[in-house]
């Protein structure tokens, strides 16, 4: 039997230039600072709570234990500790493996080298931060925050919001008419990411810079001291990945294609019911 | 089964030529020196952009008793191994002195007891390694702003070199003596001492005896130990690999307040 209904194809633009272009420059910014992040990690690969360290005692960390003959990557985290060789602790080719914090592939250089790590990270810093300031200013300007993030009413009932939970739990997704908007999970996670995260970043890296330390004292007061600050670093590094995997995820699961197509022409593909207007 | 693992061993094996190849072209970007010229323009950014921002006469932050570090990390050398070094601990440092020259109108020979008679200061103070761990200590010495006074810094003076005792690096150039530099406003900040005193003792030779440089609100790298002697220079291209330090020859920042 036909659908009684016709479902026509429209083509709608949906991501302006200044997205597109700040989109991109941050995946870039952001994979770099995470694999300069990880070197420098790796030049210390222990975190703790405070201004100061406390060696013996780390709430996290990544080394080598050599049991008998043979050694073995080992991470803690608390009072948990797990066996992580050839990911955490201990890594490398078969007869080259060494301690490390976090593997070769995940790092840039691949090398132990802090003194690069340092430059790819601060240079990248730059980049990130100029381009999160043109992305939010422009955005205010051109009304993309207020339109298409922040949400309506309708969305803010307790009903919509269940609805749409139970449905990203079906990963069911929005179709036609109301696929125009981002959905209420969709704007929630992008507010947070954009003006939370992604902030928290900026800020706790300053905090680690002893200079910033001295002319700021209330941003190493606010994160609970240095180490507080670079173990939250390392934490929000960790919550920013885990948004990439899922944004990544979701963009195969409502289509690879149209999707990336948006992010790149601004084009993006809806099926609508109905004559189209 | 079998096919199973052989599709396991492949799907493995083009899993790591991937990965070799993705390190490679990671490492080649990393190695090329116009890239590398071109992520170093970033340090001049950030250190103009802390001198214009941040007040270079602000205090770091001094902690109490309570704070201080019962497992104060030594990194770098801990036991120099230099003949010079040796025979002055042998003797207690009882021969030690500090030579002040360069661009001064005095300059100067101290003893340890000459120094211990300076201006002093004591502070508790945070020490952020550049690997990323602190500790806390609390270091008395002699202030550095005084002392500059004393011997008189001529009108071209820029710069006060630090060299020490200690090689990191057993080079036969002597590329890997360790030295440091820092500019007068740093020299004349009232947190910068030679210290001598380490938790209220005599500083160990570990932590740089008999003399190391507390220039807080910078790196753990700047803080120059085994000081035995300080060059007022006007810059200093001409030493070492022209970048005003044992690891900022090796590529670190020489400003080191990030």
């Amino acid at each position: 039997m036909p659908d009684p209904r016709p479902v026509t194809k429209v083509l709608t633009y949906r991501h302006t230039l200044v997205v597109r272009i700040s989109h991109w420059l941050n995946v870039l910014a952001i994979c770099l600072l995470l694999m300069s992040g990880l070197q420098i990690f790796n030049a210390h690969p222990a975190l703790y709570w405070g201004q100061k360290a406390t060696f013996a005692e780390p709430w996290l960390h990544m080394g080598a234990v050599n049991q008998g003959d043979t050694t073995i990557g080992v991470t803690k985290i608390g009072d948990l500790s797990l066996e992580t060789t050839g990911l955490f602790g201990y890594s490398g080719k078969v007869g080259s493996q060494e301690p490390r914090g976090f593997p070769a592939w995940a790092t840039i250089p691949s090398y132990r080298a802090l003194v690069d790590g340092r430059h790819w990270h601060f240079f990248f810093a730059w980049l990130f931060v100029l381009n999160g300031v043109f992305y939010v200013v422009a955005n205010l300007f051109n009304g993309h925050i207020k339109r298409d993030l922040l949400p309506t009413k309708d969305q803010l009932t307790r009903k919509h919001i269940w609805h749409e939970i139970i449905d990203h739990a079906r990963l069911r997704f929005p179709k036609g008419e109301e696929a125009r908007r981002y959905n209420v999970i969709q704007k929630f996670t992008y507010l947070a990411v954009i003006f939370g995260l992604l902030p928290l970043m900026i800020l706790t890296g300053l905090t680690m810079s002893p200079a910033v330390n001295a002319s700021q004292p209330w941003l190493v007061a606010l994160f609970g001291g240095r180490q507080s600050a670079r173990s939250l670093h390392f934490i929000c590094a960790n919550l920013i990945v885990l948004f990439v995997l899922v944004h990544v995820a979701l963009v195969m699961v409502v289509g690879l294609f149209n999707s990336m197509r948006s992010m790149i022409t601004g084009r993006y593909v809806l099926y609508v019911e109905g004559d189209a207007q | 089964m079998t096919d199973l693992l052989h599709r396991r061993g492949w799907i493995k094996g083009v899993g790591a030529s991937l990965t070799g190849l993705w390190l490679a072209a990671c490492d080649r970007v990393n190695d090329n020196p116009k890239v590398q010229e071109t992520l170093l323009r970033a340090e001049g950014l950030n250190r103009k952009l802390h001198r214009a921002l941040i007040d270079r006469k602000a205090l770091a932050k001094e902690f109490t008793p309570a704070d201080i570090s019962k497992d104060f990390k030594a990194n770098g050398s801990i036991s120099p191994g230099d003949e010079d070094y040796r025979a002055h601990l042998k003797e207690g440092f009882a021969n030690y002195k500090l030579k002040i020259d360069g661009l001064v109108d005095h300059p100067m020979e101290l003893t340890l007891a000459e120094i211990r008679a300076l201006p002093a200061r004591t502070q508790i103070t945070r020490h952020d390694c550049v690997e990323g761990w602190s500790s806390i200590g609390k270091w008395t010495g002699a202030r550095l702003g005084p002392l500059l006074d004393k011997v008189g810094l001529k009108g071209e003076a820029r710069y006060l070199v630090f060299h020490c005792f200690d090689s990191l690096e057993e080079t036969l150039d002597g590329s890997g003596q360790y030295y440091e530099s820092i500019d007068l406003v740093d020299g004349y900040h009232p947190q910068t001492i030679l210290a001598y005193q380490m938790n209220g003792a005599t500083l160990p030779v570990a932590h740089g005896a008999p003399l190391r440089l507390r220039v807080e609100r910078q790196l753990g790298y700047k803080h120059a130990k085994y000081i035995s002697r300080i060059e007022v220079v006007s810059d200093f291209k001409d030493m070492g690999r022209g970048r005003g330090g044992y690891w900022e020859d090796r590529g670190y920042e020489w400003y080191a307040g990030i």
